[in-house]
């Protein structure tokens, strides 16, 4: 019985120790090491990075050793260690345009100043399972073409913006963006949280939600117009020096997806700005979450509202999927208590019921 | 309102912070629980400048980079200045409004005004205002009414005038919002929370 | 068998960081001043699951010391696995005793029961809330029934209430039913059955609600009026049963039904176990640490 009537302690121990020995599985095969997770399943620790909001692909790989490759599971791990982290300041905004890009692509221009670097990507691939892997064997290494890192790489929409055809990008806030583990959210929302909570979200939920605004539930016509991945310089000002120092380099994959906007009675004709960002290389999470974001800002363009993508409430108090899970899996906690109510109520107005329809039954059996 | 740290000393703070704040904030919990219940703070450090050993407990237990707070001029000395900005980190703010935490006298003028009263949706964005008294259980009593009590509480807490109970019966008819009162004396509390109705 | 919990030297006293508890401390002073409305909180997340007790462990994380004395109930039962998991932790982290007896705990975290023992003053009565807003199912947006709880708008519960009356000639509702808290704010009492909405009302322990997911935390301070909704034809009623309990043989307290064979056979017993223990006059098994 779950709810042991006695000794809940004892059973739970013997649980973890269950658990424990189920991850380990066969002895007899190798233990997976965080370096091969690291460097072997680096989207799942991207992933797991991204929506555990936390930049540290060691830690992401222990989640994911310690949850058995339940990345939902890895995601909470990371969170609740976070959560549990002092916070030394905020760092300055990443500047993409200093990204030393492995891979960058427009599909709104058929060339670009920089160029269209492919990279790494399974859009190429033929999904045909590689028999190759699943025996031994090293592959040599590609061959890559030299770069020059020192160069910037000017973002498209920069492009578009300096023609007046974009919307300019929003001004740089002085004031420090709300952070949203630690205040709570108040709707109606700003869009500096809105885009934390969607970097957060859960990435099926945001392309379920992204998908469903390119079938007509909150059409904005988006086209790419810009995705790159590679690794861009983080800095921060400490409080003693006075100015910016780099700390870290780490890789984002950004989306800046362009919509075509009609205008309204204050702005005329022009494409607008959805955008995506998330650790490592999620192109299809930064490309949901660019679609998400642009369909979030329908009040603020004057667009009528219709569709679940459009619906700030609804979208960001379900995206997250640390919060989902938990109250999803909460129904395996004992509800006896409740459900003994609910048998007393059915059963009084099912004795009601029949009741009435003896009654009923003793009239026509009397007339 | 004081420049940066001055050369004087610091009066200390706790010394084992996670369990005197904790201690402190369950009597802090306890007066406003039982509003009108005089509650002794077990763990109040020495106290700087004018203010009161209570205030100066309620302060390092609950005000920090998050609680603005406001001074009145008789507190707003370069030790109480510097003891609250280098134990808890509050902003001290000259405008009422802005204010999260205030520390009053028992005497101030208007001594709700300006203060903070939330709003219809959001009643919890008010001020909470320490008013410094003479003594608690002393002086003129009051019947209080409200939740916490059970039906009613004399009160009794010196120095406050007839005008100060006008104040707050309008600020009591402002519910759910309205500013909260701790009144502190010596190492003790009362809280007056926004609900409770006096009779004055 | 499990060993003596420690407190565990990586993480501060009761887990939380002390600017997390000054946060969560301040959000408790607002909520007892304003019973019965729900003060939104920056809440953190926690290594237990989101809608397994998050929002009561971090009240009682920023409550509790080393003086208190902790029980913890789920179901009503202290042997119930969550309740097991929550007293460990803050065993655990906050070095605290723990007791099953419910008139010598000083903090009692709770799901879904509230203990028949009579509370008494002094009494920190801690509820793990899954939604907070008692008008959620009736209206979906945060927005809007922020407004309805401004304005003191409740006409869509007392619809909703006697709408079931029509449909099945009482007001079905039997767990998490609303309640009036100072005749200013529709509350939810969290999923607690009816049986126990009584024993809110001008309680002398003071009431903290938690809710994690929700970030919401919300009060109700001693001694201070709790109506459970209804109408004057159609007046409140607790649940009855005809049985007794098995083991004590009460007739007052929330029973339990288990069904004990393959023909349905049933058996019933007290849903709160220390109070049932307690009229067997049988101790305690787990001594309190």
């Amino acid at each position: 019985m779950y709810v042991a009537v006695k000794g809940g302690e004892t059973a739970i121990a013997h649980s973890l120790d269950l658990l424990a020995d189920k991850r380990r599985g066969d002895r007899g095969v190798a233990e997976v090491s965080l370096d091969q997770i690291d460097q072997q399943l680096g989207l799942a620790v991207d992933r797991v990075m991204t929506e555990g909001s936390c930049y540290d692909r060691a830690l992401a790989a222990l989640a994911i050793k310690q949850a058995r490759g339940d990345l939902v599971e890895a995601i909470f791990l990371l969170r609740a260690y976070r959560t549990t982290l002092p916070r030394f300041g905020a760092s300055e905004p990443l500047d993409t345009s200093r990204m030393v890009a492995e891979r960058r692509i427009s599909s709104t221009f058929k060339d670009v100043p920089g160029g269209q670097v492919l990279g790494p990507t399974y859009d190429y691939t033929h999904r045909l399972l590689d028999f190759s892997l699943a025996a031994a064997g090293e592959r040599p290494e590609a061959s890559t073409a030299p770069c020059d890192v020192t160069a910037a790489l000017p973002r498209v929409g920069d492009i578009l913006e300096r023609e007046g055809m974009l919307e300019p990008a929003p001004a740089a806030d002085a004031a420090e963006a709300q952070d949203l583990t630690r205040q709570p959210v108040v709707f109606p929302t700003t869009r500096p949280v809105r885009l934390q909570n969607l970097a957060r979200g859960d990435e099926g939920f945001l392309l379920a939600l992204g998908y469903s605004t390119q079938r007509g539930y909150g059409n904005n016509h988006p086209f790419v117009g810009e995705i790159r991945f590679g690794a861009v310089p983080v800095s921060f000002v400490p409080e003693e020096l006075g100015f910016a120092i780099e700390i870290a380099e780490i890789d984002v994959t950004e989306c800046d997806m362009v919509n075509q906007f009609a205008g309204s009675h204050d702005v005329p004709p022009q494409f607008t700005r959805g955008y995506g960002l998330a650790f490592g290389h999620a192109e299809r999470k930064a490309m949901a979450m660019a679609l998400v974001d642009r369909a979030l800002r329908a009040e603020e363009l004057s667009e009528v509202a219709t569709s679940p993508a459009q619906d700030e409430e609804f979208v960001l108090a379900h995206s997250d999927n640390v919060e989902a899970s938990g109250f999803v899996q909460h129904l395996k906690l004992p509800h006896y208590v409740d459900f003994q109510s609910e048998l007393v109520v059915v059963r009084a107005l099912r004795a009601e019921v029949e009741a009435r329809n003896r009654q009923a039954t003793l009239c026509q059996a009397a007339e | 309102m004081s420049s940066a740290l001055g050369t004087h000393d610091i009066a200390a703070g706790f010394v084992d912070p996670p369990h005197e704040s904790q201690r402190v904030f369950r009597g802090v919990l306890e007066a406003f629980a039982h509003p009108g219940r005089i509650v002794t703070v077990a763990d109040a450090p020495a106290a700087p400048g004018l203010l009161c050993r209570a205030t100066a407990a309620f302060l390092l237990t609950l005000a920090d980079r998050d609680t603005p707070l406001w001074l009145a001029p008789e507190f707003d000395s370069p030790e109480v200045c510097d003891f609250v900005r280098f134990h808890t980190g509050a902003p001290i703010v000259g405008g009422r409004a802005e204010a999260a935490f205030a520390v009053l006298a028992h005497d101030q003028l208007l001594p709700f005004d300006t203060f903070s009263i939330g709003t219809d949706t959001y009643p919890d964005r008010s001020a909470t205002l320490v008013i410094e008294v003479p003594a608690l259980g002393a002086g003129p009593a009051l019947i209080w009414r409200g939740p916490g009590i059970d039906g009613q509480a004399s009160v009794a807490v010196a120095g406050l005038s007839h005008v100060f109970w006008l104040d707050w019966a309008a600020n009591h008819s402002l519910f759910p919002c309205g500013v909260d009162v701790v009144f502190a004396a010596g190492s003790q509390l009362v809280a007056l929370p926004r609900g409770i109705a006096v009779e004055s | 068998m499990p060993d003596i919990p420690v407190q565990d030297a990586a993480y501060n006293y009761a887990y939380l960081d002390e600017q997390t508890k000054r946060m969560i401390r301040r959000a408790i002073l607002k909520a007892v001043a304003v019973p019965g409305y729900q003060v939104p909180f920056g809440g953190r997340e926690m290594p237990l699951p989101y809608g397994w007790g998050t929002g009561g462990i971090q009240v009682t994380a920023a409550i509790i010391g080393r003086d208190d004395t902790l029980k913890v109930i789920d179901q009503g039962a202290d042997d119930t696995t969550n309740a097991v998991s929550i007293r460990r932790f803050f065993a655990r982290v906050a070095d605290v005793a723990t007791t099953t007896r419910t008139e010598e705990a000083s903090v009692i975290q709770t799901r879904h029961r509230v203990p028949e023992t009579p509370l008494k003053e002094g009494q920190i009565l801690v509820f793990q809330v899954p939604i907070p807003e008692p008008l959620r199912m009736l209206e979906p947006r945060e927005t809007e029934t922020r407004t309805l709880h401004a304005l003191s708008e409740y006409g869509v519960m007392q619809v909703s209430l006697y709408e079931s009356i029509a449909r099945h000639g009482r007001i079905a509702k039997t767990y998490n039913y609303p309640v009036m808290v100072n005749e200013r704010y529709i509350m939810s009492p969290s999923p607690i059955p009816k049986f126990d909405n009584p024993k809110l009302d001008r309680s002398p322990a003071l009431q903290l609600y938690g809710a994690g997911r929700e970030k919401r935390i919300y009060a109700v301070p001693p001694y201070t009026p709790v109506k459970s909704l209804d109408f004057d034809d159609h007046p409140f009623e607790i649940e009855t049963w005809s049985e007794c309990c098995a083991l004590c043989g009460s007739r007052e307290s929330f029973l339990d039904e288990m069904i004990v064979d393959d023909t349905g056979k049933r058996l019933f017993l007290c849903s709160d176990t220390d109070w049932c223990q307690e009229r067997q006059g049988v101790l305690p098994e787990e001594p309190p640490k």
